[in-house]
């Protein structure tokens, strides 16, 4: 769809979301750290997995002081860093595939200071025209956001704020006001990582944002099988697996990542494109 | 008020410290993950309500007075002064605080505020392990379970600390990611706050993290600058001339400066870590030689890469060996209130020696900086002139890095 139209940014994200919805599904973001275990096979990890039909795939850029994630996705961006990821050459990365014809989302998910360092100003141009189409930036909650959100939307990208377990009435109110593109929902408080058991409070903190949003909600942080998967997208529209993915690349051995990562993915992805 | 900020102000010496923001200039403000938002609002909360409440300040005083061992003396260095020929040299003795530094001063303030909000649970993470111990010790005084982040190379270098906190009953967490330093433990403590906030107050040792730890922690080091114009005062009549501190996050240093920042005929100096040299790039003096970016929750001078990168740090003192400082020094820094200077390793340790030989007081390796610094300064200035020095921290921790790198020493 996004082919016909060209079209990127925010519109492709509510394509993406509606056309899952259509279809009766809900949907499937991976979490994939670019630049790790190497630049190549993430790049082909992405080509992987977008063929295999997920939603919206999140591209991880690399940060030395991950502060919100767990030790998975701590040493990924390590060998991402160690392989020499940079948040240009990940751009470089998304306009290749954009230029082959990918159409997928892609969500670029970091840390406030790689993108502060890289200039806020030519931001948004460079993000929109490497094709990128939203941002999640974890350290940037909406009271700091003002700036650098003015310049995404400039260039119709979605600021993707995240909502936590502790978030309140007049947190959401304000995050409902500025978010584009989608919420994300923070199963429980802590970092980044798989967990046995999802947070009993989901269900009424789902309920709590949809007063205040019409925008689609995914929920991530913890969510790493099918069963788990289906139980988050009967209260959301959808879940983000992330470390589970992430665990699987660094198991390796490198020649059967792509395999191992589609084996895991696609029963989870069958699952929640055929809920009904 | 609109939860959304105005525009990044600038710095100018009349602005706000800081604004409702926590912004003092541009520096500053709240950049932490969503989860911790409404942790740093009660926290705001329980600090304008202790604020406006004088039993709180009366039980602090109280503590401070009787537990920690305040006003702790402002010393005259007679024979240090004689041997710089110049200025007179005061020291500010926080090394004989209870625990033997000034970090006490803010674990105090901050556990009974976590006490106020009725949080069970302490977590914090420690550099020199000056800050480690000060909390463990007021999470023992209080009874409340307590956790200290610590880097594995600073459990090495600081081992007595390490010690000391596992006999307060706190439990020691080896942080072996990045370099096993300050900023290390910082992030495991953030991790910690992240997962278990609802239970958990983070005591940040350092005018640094999200707002409104910066402004926290300077008003209860403040104490120090306090005294010392009272002290000054009625010792001479008039305010000292300068005054010196070390600068890592920088708590000491703001506690000392603050109150006299209105006395603007008083200069600040700020001793930054330049470790090896600043030319060597192996450092902590982001004041020098850092660009501003944000890490842990703070906009403020950074060591960092083209790439925003956070770069790896290095003092022999643990307790300076951070790539960042606290946003209220930024602001001092570019509004010119403050001047900021840096001290190599082997000046603070040659200091240790000088100081230890002079006064008969082992300073801590951070302080040791400060001293370095007078011992260049105050030979520049008139003997009338009047110096205060903040001696932060006691040396026992150190000796053995002192003996090691200084040698002949049994």
């Amino acid at each position: 769809m996004t082919e016909e139209t060209g079209r990127r940014g925010v519109e492709a994200i509510a394509v993406s979301f509606e056309a899952r919805r259509k279809s009766g599904g809900k949907v499937l973001i991976p979490y994939l750290m670019i630049g790790d275990p190497d630049f190549d096979t993430s790049m082909d990890l992405v080509r992987t997995v977008a063929a295999e039909g997920v939603d919206l795939v999140e591209l991880g850029v690399p940060f030395s002081d991950p502060l919100a994630d767990g030790p998975v996705i701590q040493r990924a961006g390590q060998r991402a860093l160690a392989a020499g990821t940079t948040l240009p050459k990940i751009l470089q990365g998304a306009k290749a595939l954009r230029a082959e014809g990918i159409a997928t989302p892609f969500i670029l998910m970091t840390y406030y200071n790689p993108l502060l360092r890289y200039g806020i100003d030519r931001l948004g141009r460079d993000l929109a025209g490497a094709g990128i189409d939203g941002l999640i930036v974890v350290d940037l909650p909406p009271e700091e956001s003002e700036e650098f959100d003015g310049n995404l939307a400039e260039h119709g990208l979605a600021l993707v704020y995240l909502v936590a377990p502790t978030t309140t009435d007049s947190r959401l109110e304000l995050i409902g006001r500025l978010a584009r593109g989608f919420i994300y929902y923070i199963s429980r408080t802590g970092v980044t990582g798989e967990r046995k058991d999802i947070a009993s409070d989901l269900a009424a903190n789902l309920e709590r944002i949809r007063q205040r949003t019409r925008l689609p909600i995914v929920v991530g942080f913890g969510v790493s099988n099918a069963e788990q998967a289906r139980w988050v997208s009967e209260h959301s529209d959808g879940a983000v697996i992330g470390s589970a993915i992430v665990r699987i690349i660094e198991a390796g051995p490198r020649g059967e990542i792509q395999k191992n990562v589609l084996q895991y993915l696609c029963p989870i992805l069958t699952c929640l494109h055929t809920t009904a | 008020m609109s939860l959304h900020r105005s525009p990044i102000p600038v710095c100018t010496p009349d602005a706000p410290r800081p604004d409702p923001f926590g912004r003092f200039g541009p520096f500053g403000g709240k950049y932490a993950p969503e989860t911790l938002m409404p942790a740093l609002e009660e926290l705001e909360k329980a600090l304008k309500e202790a604020k406006a409440d004088p039993a709180f300040q009366q039980e602090l005083d109280g503590y401070l007075k009787d537990y920690v061992g305040r006003p702790t003396p402002l010393y005259f260095a007679e024979r240090l002064t004689k041997r710089c020929g110049g200025a007179q040299i005061f020291l500010k003795r926080e090394d004989l605080a209870h625990t033997g530094a000034h970090k006490i001063n803010n674990t105090m303030g901050q556990i009974l505020l976590a006490r106020r909000m009725n949080k069970p649970r302490i977590i914090a993470e420690t550099g020199a392990g000056q800050h480690g111990v000060a909390t463990a010790t007021a999470a023992a005084l209080f009874g409340l379970e307590c956790h200290v982040y610590m880097g594995e190379e600073d459990m090495e270098r600081q081992h007595l600390n390490v010690v000391r906190m596992r006999l307060l009953g706190t439990e020691v967490i080896p942080v072996a990611s990045g370099s096993g330093t300050l900023k290390d433990a910082m992030n495991e403590a953030i991790r910690d706050w992240v997962t278990n906030v609802r239970t958990t107050h983070y005591v940040i040792g350092s005018t640094a993290g999200p707002h409104p730890y910066p402004v926290m922690v300077r008003d209860f080091q403040s104490v120090i600058g306090r005294e010392v114009k009272a002290q000054s005062l009625e010792r001479f009549g008039q305010l000292p001339d300068v005054l010196m501190a070390c600068v890592g996050g920088g708590s000491n240093a703001l506690g000392l400066f603050h109150p006299f920042y209105e006395d603007r005929s008083v200069r600040f100096i700020g001793v930054e870590a330049a470790g090896e040299g600043i030319e060597t790039g192996k450092h902590a003096a982001p004041l020098a030689a850092g660009q501003p970016g944000v890490l842990h929750g703070a906009y403020q001078y950074l060591l960092q890469d083209e790439h925003g990168q956070i770069l790896i740090a290095h003092s022999v003192s643990a307790g300076l060996d951070y790539p960042g400082v606290g946003p209220e020094h930024c602001f001092y820094k570019d509004s010119g209130r403050a001047e900021y200077v840096n001290i190599t390793d082997q000046e603070a340790l040659d200091a240790f020696k000088v100081l230890a030989e002079t006064e008969g007081i082992l300073p801590a390796l951070e302080s040791a900086h400060a001293v370095a610094y007078v011992l260049k300064f105050a030979p520049t200035q008139p003997p009338e002139k009047r110096i205060v020095v903040n001696l932060s921290g006691r040396g026992d921790k150190d000796v053995e890095t002192a003996a090691r790198f200084l040698g002949g020493v049994k």
